[in-house]
């Protein structure tokens, strides 16, 4: 990942802009990175002692990377567009929710709806997601490289979701045109969700995003691909039981 | 929301800072939960010795002389110790029944927070620490305890509404979701004889799992129960004389995060509410899965 290394290269310049969450306030933190101009050259920030906030680095719009050092909580980098976020530990629910662009990897696991709603940019989770991953995402890519919980991908209408590890019940859930990926076993598939074909194309795009994650080790080959049946796009009173 | 807290020690060097651990927890959850909070902590358990937690809203006039007059209507010795709002009252084992009903007639007003071995049970509204300073909570020691705060949705903001909720002997449940079958489970335990003290939801689960319990089940087969039997949303966090149970129902909306290390097992709503826990940074740190339970015993 190109902007990880360029905050690792700045930091040991001593050029990264460290704020203490046990010394500054959460929202002295938020309101410095949104104040961030185009062309800063802040472009590198380190975040000691998140203790598991609410809402850090929320709301970037800047292409500087952050490095969070601990766990968070609920909300960690919502509507990123643009910045590259790593957290060095576990993230709540709803991190990387609504995502426009850029990058977040969480180095733990994350918890329930990780990259909800995203619209673009890639949420790498190196750890498990738990529940509703990637719910309702409309162009996000997340590559998790654990397993993933329940009702994960419910409603995803674009962008692709790709999984090392196992995904729990209901996976994929009333999918629109949302790509999914698993490498591992599935343990049910939700309404209209079916399992599809792996073509040349696939292989070649879920290698791609393995790379983009810096996922070395894993052929693009080993997963399986489920997508829509596109039967319950209209109300048709044959396929009432399908609801 | 609500915020929901629970602690089991493994340590014993540990056990003199559990009230202290506990409430810290419980405060750093307070934006969940408002409205009220309380917290049962379990003490080392007596053979020879129970413990009855009671609540008034006019303690000067209801505790005054109270152990005097239930030593003479029960015909045993009684003490009393008065924190705030709340007084523990200490005498046989044999005698708690009895107490009770003595109680009834002595101080119609006066509630009934728990019973047991170990048990003490502190609630009222207001915010976490406003309730742990009332109480004293921080010097507390004790083997575990649970902890609750609460944004009220199914019923009043109410002393007796706050969480925990006590149905049955050293047995107390805390409580993040709502349920939705709770009044046909109430009309259910009613027939088998279960009282109930409010209109909570949550009351209908600590009863439900005292009900099982009583049939024999062990903690672990009680929680499992509430999974086909209690329908609606529910984070459950649970305390026994010497054990410590959590369960999700299968959706598992509410949060939850769970740390173990070799000093103690710590629930917490948020991971936010286990970091000051000791040596936490090498903790085993894991989301509870859904539909699936998890019970510690001593």
């Amino acid at each position: 990942m190109p902007a990880t290394t360029m905050s690792k290269t700045q930091r040991e310049q001593g050029h990264a802009r460290v704020f203490d969450l046990s010394e500054h306030s959460l929202r002295e933190l938020n309101q410095a990175l949104h104040k961030l101009a185009p062309g800063s050259n802040e472009t590198a920030w380190e975040v000691l002692n998140p203790k598991g906030s609410h809402s850090v680095a929320v709301g970037v719009d800047q292409p500087v990377s952050i490095d969070v050092r601990g766990s968070v909580g609920y909300y960690c980098a919502g509507m990123n567009d643009g910045a590259a976020i790593t957290v060095h530990g576990s993230a709540g629910p709803g991190v990387g929710e609504n995502m426009m662009s850029g990058s977040i990897v969480i180095k733990g696991d994350a918890s329930q709806y990780a990259g909800a709603t995203g619209r673009g940019g890639l949420l790498v989770i190196e750890g498990n997601a738990s529940s509703r991953c990637g719910i309702s995402m409309k162009g996000i890519d997340i590559v998790v490289h654990g397993n993933i919980g329940h009702m994960s991908a419910f409603m995803a209408q674009s962008g692709n979701l790709v999984v090392l590890g196992d995904a729990g019940d209901a996976l994929g859930d009333s999918i629109y045109e949302a790509r999914l990926f698993v490498r591992g076993k599935v343990e049910s598939l939700g309404a209209d969700c079916i399992a599809k074909e792996m073509r040349p194309e696939h292989i070649e795009l879920v290698q791609g995003l393995l790379d983009k994650a810096g996922v070395t080790g894993v052929k693009a080959s080993e997963f399986k691909r489920y997508g829509s049946a596109r039967k319950l796009y209209n109300f048709n009173i044959d396929n009432a039981d399908a609801y | 929301m609500c915020g929901i807290v629970g602690l089991f020690l493994k340590d014993k060097a540990l056990e003199p800072k559990l009230g202290a651990m506990l409430s810290e927890m419980l405060v750093s959850l307070s934006d969940r939960g408002p409205d009220s909070a309380g917290i049962a902590i379990y003490g080392a358990p007596s053979k020879n010795e129970a413990k009855i937690t009671i609540q008034s809203a006019k303690p000067e006039r209801d505790f005054r002389g109270l152990d005097a007059e239930l030593a003479k209507a029960i015909g045993v010795p009684v003490s009393l110790a008065t924190k705030s709002t709340h007084a523990v009252i200490r005498t046989a084992p044999d005698k708690v029944d009895a107490a009770r009903e003595a109680l009834q007639t002595l101080r119609p007003d006066i509630r009934i927070m728990g019973a047991g071995e170990a048990v003490e049970i502190y609630k009222e509204v207001g915010l976490p620490e406003a309730v742990v300073d009332r109480f004293d909570v921080r010097s507390m020691t004790g083997t575990h305890g649970i902890g609750h705060t609460r944004m009220a949705t199914e019923s009043a903001v109410t002393t007796m509404g706050a969480h925990p909720f006590s149905t049955g002997a050293d047995q107390c449940l805390v409580h993040n979701g709502s349920l939705s079958n709770h009044n046909n489970v109430r009309r259910e335990l009613i027939r088998d004889g279960m009282t109930f003290e409010t209109e909570n939801d949550t009351e209908v689960a600590a009863a439900y799992l005292s009900n099982r319990m009583a049939h024999g089940k062990n903690l672990g087969e009680a929680l499992e129960g509430t999974l086909s039997d209690l329908d609606g949303f529910f984070t459950f966090v649970v305390g026994t004389k010497n054990g410590f149970g959590v369960v999700r129902d299968p959706i598992a909306c509410k949060p939850a995060v769970m740390a173990e290390t070799a000093q103690y097992v710590a629930f917490g709503s948020e991971y936010r509410a286990l970091t000051k826990l000791p040596g936490i940074d090498n903790a085993r740190v894991w989301e509870p899965e859904p539909a699936t339970v998890y019970f510690w015993e001593h």
